[in-house]
């Protein structure tokens, strides 16, 4: 509608010709701090339990499904494609459904589930995030709709924070229509500033790290 | 001052229950901000704090460019740019896609920008049904009521105001407690989350080398409006705009911490166009409508074209000692505190509220915790001087510049200073409770009264500083 007339104030306003070069942007400031494995998981475990999550940490795949076994025990759960939730055994757990590809049926099970299972791309030691890229593997709803949600995430996956994120993953557009950062559970302080956990999204999160 | 401002001044500072209310949230928010920047947790903090302002100012110093680039990847990802000029053109293009599609329920996820051209208004007003489905603005839809604060809306309304709501507006039963109402809430939008046909989320950052929308959230309300409906629009104002995804690294370690005191905020999403093929949801179809709606105007002057590089986090409202007082509805227009003050005069015209830029003591605690280094109190500043200059050209305000004229003149004049000093005990009335809070009978004409009214002086010492000083 008012392109031209916007980007035209916009230039006229700012002494700037139609086409003229962006002078050079600040440098980008990224800080990436040397932090070994154990000290990001433990890191990244103590966060989680802050925000009133559960942090577990596992030896082996194996390990994650009987921790994950025992969490969803006699509910109905929804997990993710993901390729390390299947090499966990995760899919093949009773009450567990996978392998959704069709919107209309992930949507109507993900409304009525009592836990959504995932991994994460990658976890934020820092600050107790999940990095959450959207593509065949992870869907969106999973981490969203059911009011639980258990992430399953090898310790190789954990970075520092989010400059080591951005430096590793410096276009994430160039991948996915949405990579969704997850820390602590759903909450809000909307009446007065009393904390409500699980408004929209999950109440509960668990991450269990694996390794 | 305008009297509809003083009115709203008077009521906030004569309720005691909402001054603890407002003196309440404004100091926790305060509080967690500062042990969220506190030099053990973010050493950092005052380098990002400059390493952003450098950032705003290069975006907002070339924003057409920047424009462009974002519209270009923005459509190289299968999403559309549409730029609007006001509010009008907002709902024009919403009301036709949604004429197209045949769209008729839409949730809407909080943006302020809507909130500056009353969107949902203008949408219902065609038979569309628009739902806030952030839990604050959800109360105040239901209110009828505008934000009162930046990051909390909610903010003067008790668990009791919300039960009265609830049962009004959705027929629940009365409850009081929190948790309760919170999934009342929850299930009353769940629905709507799943049967809408378009979500509309509003963008805490547009990010030109990705053209992605970053939106920064609590509750997951956003993420649920923009993946569940098969269209999603985020409507922003032009400023929003960053050059590179890159430094979000900087930006998203200030947000969360100036507004809420989080390190984070509980959901972070990062869109860019619709679902790519095999993504099994999000939307179909994705638009980001970009704003000018009087942006544009504040361009042109370098000093004050800051005013923009706001992130919106409510930090100098916490901090403002006027704020925490007068609260949010003292304040004319959506945005309130100082940012609001700022704001307003420029969007509105000075004509519009101009009691405003003097509603603050210009202590400085604003530009301090300001996440982007706006200097506020020089806003404010020049922006008292706009409504001086526009008093004097329409020729009011003589009585105060023929005051202000005397005292420079008596101030040039030590001797007749000190006299004056030393006169004024006999003449000034005596202070009830310490405090003279008006002057007497002959004295009290218009423009002293004014003047008193506003203010209460302490009563003339016996003696006088330089006397004192004479003698030690």
């Amino acid at each position: 509608m008012s392109r031209e007339a916007i980007l035209q104030s916009v230039r006229s306003a700012l002494g700037r010709a139609a086409g003229q070069a962006i002078p050079e942007a600040p440098p980008v400031r990224i800080r990436l701090p040397e932090i070994d494995v154990e000290a990001r998981i433990a890191s990244l475990m103590v966060r989680v339990e802050a925000l009133a999550g559960e942090a577990v940490r596992v030896a082996t795949p194996a390990d994650a499904r009987a921790w994950v076994a025992a969490a969803i025990e006699g509910k109905q759960a929804v997990a993710s494609n993901a390729p390390f939730l299947a090499e966990c055994g995760i899919p093949a757990l009773p009450g567990v459904r996978c392998g959704l590809t069709v919107e209309s049926e992930l949507r109507a099970l993900c409304a009525t589930a009592g836990v959504g299972i995932t991994s994460a791309d990658y976890a934020l030691a820092d600050t107790g995030t999940l990095v959450m890229i959207s593509s065949p593997r992870e869907a969106r709803l999973i981490s969203l709709l059911p009011p639980a949600h258990i992430a399953v995430v090898p310790s190789s996956r954990i970075l520092s924070g989010l400059d080591e994120l951005f430096a590793k993953f410096p276009l994430p557009a160039e991948q996915t229509s949405s990579m969704v950062l997850i820390t602590g559970p759903s909450r809000t302080a909307d009446i007065e500033q009393i904390l409500v956990r699980g408004v929209h999204g999950p109440g509960k999160i668990a991450v269990v790290v694996v390794g | 001052m305008t009297t509809e401002m003083h009115r709203h001044i008077h009521e906030t500072l004569g309720d005691a229950r909402l001054q603890d209310a407002v003196l309440t949230a404004t100091g926790r928010l305060k509080a967690s901000r500062i042990a969220a920047v506190a030099p053990d947790v973010l050493p950092d903090y005052q380098e990002l704090r400059t390493q952003a302002h450098a950032l705003k100012k290069h975006a907002i110093e070339n924003l057409d460019a920047y424009l462009e680039q974002f519209e270009r990847n923005l459509e190289a990802h299968g999403g559309k740019a549409v730029y609007c000029k006001d509010a009008a053109e907002v709902a024009d293009f919403i009301l036709g896609l949604a004429r197209e599609r045949g769209a008729r329920l839409i949730v809407k996820s909080k943006s302020m920008l809507t909130e500056e051209i009353d969107l949902n208004e203008r949408l219902e007003k065609h038979g569309l049904e628009s739902v806030e489905t952030d839990l604050g603005e959800y109360i105040l839809q239901l209110a009828h009521e505008r934000p009162y604060h930046l990051v909390a809306p909610a903010l003067h309304k008790t668990r009791y105001d919300v039960a009265e709501i609830f049962s009004a507006r959705l027929g629940v039963p009365h409850e009081i407690v929190i948790e309760k109402q919170t999934a009342t809430a929850r299930a009353v939008l769940r629905e709507k989350f799943l049967a809408a046909d378009i979500g509309i989320s509003g963008a805490n950052f547009l990010v030109a080398d990705s053209g992605a929308v970053v939106l920064v959230e609590n509750e997951g309300n956003a993420r649920l409006s923009t993946s569940a409906p098969k269209i999603h629009i985020a409507i922003a104002g032009i400023e929003k705009i960053i050059p590179r995804a890159q430094d979000l690294a900087t930006f998203l370690k200030l947000l969360a911490r100036s507004a809420t005191g989080q390190w984070l905020s509980v959901y972070t999403s990062f869109l860019s166009g619709p679902r790519r093929a095999g993504e099994i949801d999000g939307p179909e179809e994705f638009y980001v409508v970009l704003v000018d709606n009087g942006r544009t105007r504040l361009l042109a002057d370098p000093g004050r074209r800051q005013s923009l590089h706001c992130i919106r986090c409510g930090a100098c409202l916490n901090t403002c000692p006027v704020y925490r007082r007068i609260g949010g509805y003292s304040f004319p227009w959506v945005y309130s505190g100082p940012i609001g003050s700022v704001l307003t005069p420029q969007f509105m015209g000075t004509a519009h509220a101009p009691g405003l830029p003097f509603a603050s003591s210009l202590c400085g605690a604003c530009a301090e915790v300001c996440p982007v280094k706006i200097d506020l109190p020089k806003l404010l500043l020049e922006l008292r001087s706009d409504v001086k200059e526009a008093d004097k050209s329409e020729g009011r305000g003589r009585w105060e510049r023929l005051a202000f004229r005397l005292f420079a003149w008596l101030m040039r004049h030590p001797r007749l200073y000190e006299m004056a000093g030393k006169m004024a005990p006999m003449f000034a009335p005596s202070g009830k409770g310490g405090w003279i809070r008006s002057v007497p009978g002959l004295m009290n004409f218009p423009p002293i009264k004014a003047w008193t009214d506003e203010r209460d002086l302490p009563p003339p010492p016996a003696k006088s500083f330089r006397e004192t000083w004479r003698r030690r």
